[in-house]
């Protein structure tokens, strides 16, 4: 297999409705064993697949939302989230699942995941990408 | 240049599936090759053999398998999406108990594993979609 490549997934659609986002999250997983250097973006209405207490009984789909919780463990742990995307649904970080790693190389010091990026920001990083996938 | 196509939408419905078919046919007559076509999300409904457009209309199915074999072209199916949406190959349907089958030649059933490979491999991932 070739050198490293940047790999980021970027997630734009709301967690039910359609299958992107619970199909785009199996990708994530499976690519996680390729040994990529992987990162997450998530915008647009992509935003609310990232919020906490999240409730599917009304709507009779499984509830994939702790999944995210486990992307740590896969060494997936750059998350990117849209400020902007946030801000116009009226969400803050706050509203969103508390997601961390653990650093090997700091005594399995926990850190963030999430990373709060402006769109300008948001840009760059998916300029610098070799491999987009767009979910 | 070396590409891997995605193509996240099911024929008829959308757009995507023509516009992938038209870009891949593209690519192989200028000289490119093409690693590999993975079929995702309803993107799998391409390849099944059961499709019946009326006959005035354009036969996305048979399209693929034609462009497939014209240039050895590898097209395969994610699995877990042909699972949920009942694309079935001889393997599959023994596997799960199924009394048909439904992949259309020059299609393969493979894992997502395939996707990420053509990701890795290729110079240039192209995903048709939403």
């Amino acid at each position: 297999m070739s050198d490293v490549k940047k790999f980021m997934y970027v997630n734009r659609k709301a967690p039910y409705g359609t299958i992107y986002a619970w199909e785009s999250l199996e990708v994530v997983l499976i690519g996680a064993a390729f040994e990529q250097d992987v990162s997450l973006a998530f915008m647009d209405d992509g935003v609310y697949q990232l919020t906490k207490g999240q409730n599917t009984a009304g709507i009779g789909m499984k509830n994939f939302s702790p999944t995210y919780s486990a992307l740590g463990d896969y060494e997936v742990n750059k998350i990117y989230v849209d400020k902007e995307s946030l801000e116009e649904r009226g969400l803050t970080l706050d509203d969103l699942q508390h997601l961390v790693w653990e650093d090997e190389d700091e005594d399995y010091a926990e850190k963030d995941s999430i990373r709060l990026v402006t769109r300008a920001e948001m840009a760059d990083l998916l300029a610098e990408q070799d491999v987009l996938f767009n979910f | 240049m070396k590409l891997t196509i995605q193509v996240n939408e099911g024929p008829y419905q959308h757009q995507s599936a023509d516009t992938a078919y038209y870009f891949a046919k593209a690519a192989v007559e200028k000289g490119h090759e093409i690693f590999r076509i993975f079929f995702y999300h309803d993107g799998v409904n391409n390849g099944t053999r059961l499709t019946t457009p009326p006959q005035d209309d354009r036969n996305i199915v048979n399209r693929w398998t034609e462009l497939a074999q014209a240039h050895n072209i590898d097209m395969v199916v994610c699995v877990a999406a042909a699972q949920r949406r009942g694309i079935v190959d001889d393997g599959e349907a023994q596997r799960n108990g199924k009394d048909a089958t439904n992949i259309a030649p020059g299609f393969r059933i493979s894992g997502l594993g395939q996707l990420i490979e053509g990701g890795v491999q290729s110079d240039r991932l192209i995903v048709f979609g939403d």
